[in-house]
């Protein structure tokens, strides 16, 4: 599987690694990120 | 003028808890499913604890005071099944019952929002009376209720006090309807009956806090001029969502007829970022005393209860919970509020948690000239575990001390073996009931100003986040940290 | 946003810090797993689905960005156990070609 062009749902959590973490992340491999959204269980 | 500054200090905390099985059900989680599907109320009915099983939880008693969350570690688990005796009052605070605890939701309902059954008001008037912290005022705001039959028109579709919007029926744990609480207008979405429910919870809550610490302590209520309430409900009406000030609203009904107040918010980090300012306002010799204090979250009641009826385990998000801390300034022996630490996570730090976490432990570590292990214990989010894990949340206090051991192991001042027993000295078992901004940092603060003032501690690192995120009006999140210090 | 572009396209990539919530959401997104709350909860996606940390994804990040972003949480998480929840949720749902 190729990030390079791709649409990225990042889907973090606050616990966990944050939506904009993936989202830096992805982007740096060439993807774009088309939703970021982190959640909060607690 | 030259005017100096003086150190603040924490000279007491108190914190309250009612367990409230009966309200399970308005939480968010739980009433939107009942909502979507009747039965949901059957199977959370099925699953509610009673009193007895409430007070006797281990976690319940460790953020009372009566046991130290560090004995939780040799408790063999689960928890719940501890059959010990728990007491109502611990050397930080009570848990009540919820039958007591509706009658003080009438004592702090000034807009005659709540109306309870006759015969039930009769039924807990004697343990109001004998209650320490109730007055006759207290006890004539009781009123005398209402008949089954008027809480009957109430609640029927359309017929409550408030025309079409509903009116929310008040139950006991056992299904038994005590009451009913009523929309405070025909429209208006921000005073309807389960907005106002959380608003009057969170107050009610934050005032039997207060009370008890302004009781425990050597302080006249009349001595306090300021109070800033911690809380994230949001206070106001179509005009001014949030407008706020629960902080006046919870002074007025604490004796301190000379204070005013505000509310800070600031999601879980509400608290920290309100003892910062508290500690700002005492320093700078604007007032003497501040008191900072957080109701409870109604909201988060039932949160996670699909994952405790799936695991067979009562629902433990049934209690509120609320704190009050004094600040003052030095008297010499409490324990000091170091300003100068403050760690802030900022715009420009970025979303990860190490970036959160450097700005929070190891960069007001440096500035302080401190390595991570002169930190006796790390107060972070002290989550219990035995709530968030059946959920598949994970345990979140460990993975704060991992992550705070991991910065102390890339820092090189621990090896990556010697993690575990970093977590295990400096850390803690969580115990905290979840509820909201009153689960991060702040349930360790009575066994710390014990610890600072009369025991081993030396150094205990307050640390906060908050998901701003929630709110969707940025991305970004939240943390503060501060640390408090043995005086002396 | 499914709609918006073609499936092919498309990737979700995961922050949970359990591999049971791992496993949740990456139902959620390829299932519409409805046992679970979230944006995307009750929707069938189809989608695939990997954790930030697996190889899969990690190898194609720039290293200094990964180092900043999310070494320190993979030190922390128990990510061997992440990888083979969401592995697992990819295996039972890949789609019949």
């Amino acid at each position: 599987m190729q990030l390079q062009g791709k649409k990225i749902i990042a889907l973090g959590e606050r616990d966990g690694i944050q939506g904009g973490a993936i989202a830096q992340c992805t982007a740096s491999a060439g993807a774009e990120v088309v939703l970021e959204v982190t959640h909060c269980f607690v | 003028m030259q005017q100096t500054t003086v150190q603040p200090v924490i000279r007491g905390v108190r914190f309250f808890l009612a367990h409230t099985p009966g309200l399970v059900r308005y939480g968010s989680k739980p009433s939107r499913d009942i909502d979507r599907d009747p039965a949901v109320g059957d199977t959370l009915q099925a699953h509610l604890r009673g009193y007895a099983d409430a007070a006797a939880y281990p976690p319940n008693q460790a953020f009372l005071g009566a046991i130290h969350p560090d004995a939780l570690a040799s408790l063999p688990t689960p928890w719940f099944r501890h059959a010990g005796c728990g007491e109502r009052w611990g050397p930080h605070g009570e848990i009540m019952p919820e039958e007591e605890f509706y009658g003080w939701l009438k004592i702090a309902d000034a807009f005659n929002l709540v109306s309870l059954d006759t015969d039930f008001i009769e039924s807990i008037r004697p343990a109001l009376d004998a209650h320490p912290l109730c007055t006759p005022a207290d006890l004539e705001q009781l009123g005398t209720g209402v008949s089954q039959a008027e809480l009957d028109a109430h609640c029927a579709p359309g017929t409550g006090l408030a025309g079409d919007m509903p009116t929310l029926p008040l139950f006991l744990r056992d299904g038994s309807r005590i009451g009913c609480f009523h929309a405070a207008h025909e429209v208006d979405a921000t005073l309807a009956a389960d907005v106002l429910l959380e608003n009057l919870t969170c107050k009610t809550t934050a005032v039997l806090a207060m009370r008890t610490l302004l009781a425990q302590l050597p302080i006249d209520p009349m001595d306090i001029p300021y109070v800033l309430n911690s809380g994230e409900e949001a206070v106001g009406d179509r005009y001014q969502r949030g407008g706020g000030n629960l902080a006046k609203a919870v002074a007025e009904m604490s004796g301190c007829q000379a204070a005013t107040g505000v509310d800070i918010k600031g999601f879980c980090c509400g608290p920290l970022h309100a003892l910062a300012i508290a500690g700002g306002l005492v320093s700078a010799r604007v007032f003497p005393h501040v008191v900072v204090v957080g109701g409870c979250a109604l909201s988060k009641l039932g949160m996670k209860y699909r994952g405790h009826v799936q695991h067979d385990q009562p629902i433990l998000e049934d209690v509120l919970a609320a704190v009050a801390i004094l600040v003052s300034a030095d008297d010499g022996a409490s324990p000091r509020l170091r300003l100068d630490s403050l760690g802030r996570h900022t715009v420009a730090a970025g979303p990860s948690q190490k970036a959160i976490f450097e700005q929070l432990v190891k960069e007001p570590l440096q500035r302080l000239g401190l390595s991570f292990g002169d930190i006796d214990k790390y107060a972070t989010e002290l989550h219990n575990p035995e709530v968030t894990e059946p959920a598949g949340s994970g345990n979140v206090p460990l993975l704060n001390y991992r992550v705070i051991a991991g910065l102390a192991a890339m820092g090189k001042e621990i090896t990556p073996a010697q993690v575990p027993d970093f977590v295990a000295a400096h850390g803690m078992p969580g115990f905290s009931p979840t509820q909201g901004h009153i689960a991060s940092a702040v349930p360790f603060l009575g066994h710390a100003v014990d610890g600072l003032r009369g025991g081993d501690l030396q150094r205990v690192l307050l640390l906060a986040k908050g998901s701003l995120f929630l709110g969707r009006m940025t991305q970004m999140a939240d943390g503060v940290s501060l640390l408090l210090e043995r005086n002396g | 946003m499914a709609e918006q572009y073609p499936r092919e396209d498309m990737v979700v990539v995961l922050g949970t810090p359990t591999a049971e919530s791992s496993r949740l959401y990456a139902l959620t997104v390829t299932e519409g797993d409805p046992s679970w709350a979230g944006a995307l909860a009750g929707t069938s996606l189809g989608l695939p689905v990997y954790h930030v940390t697996e190889e899969a994804i990690k190898c194609q990040v720039s290293p200094e960005v990964y180092e900043e972003q999310v070494t320190l949480m993979e030190m922390v998480l128990d990510v061997a156990d992440i990888a083979d929840a969401v592995q697992g949720v990819r295996d039972s749902s890949a789609p019949a070609v």
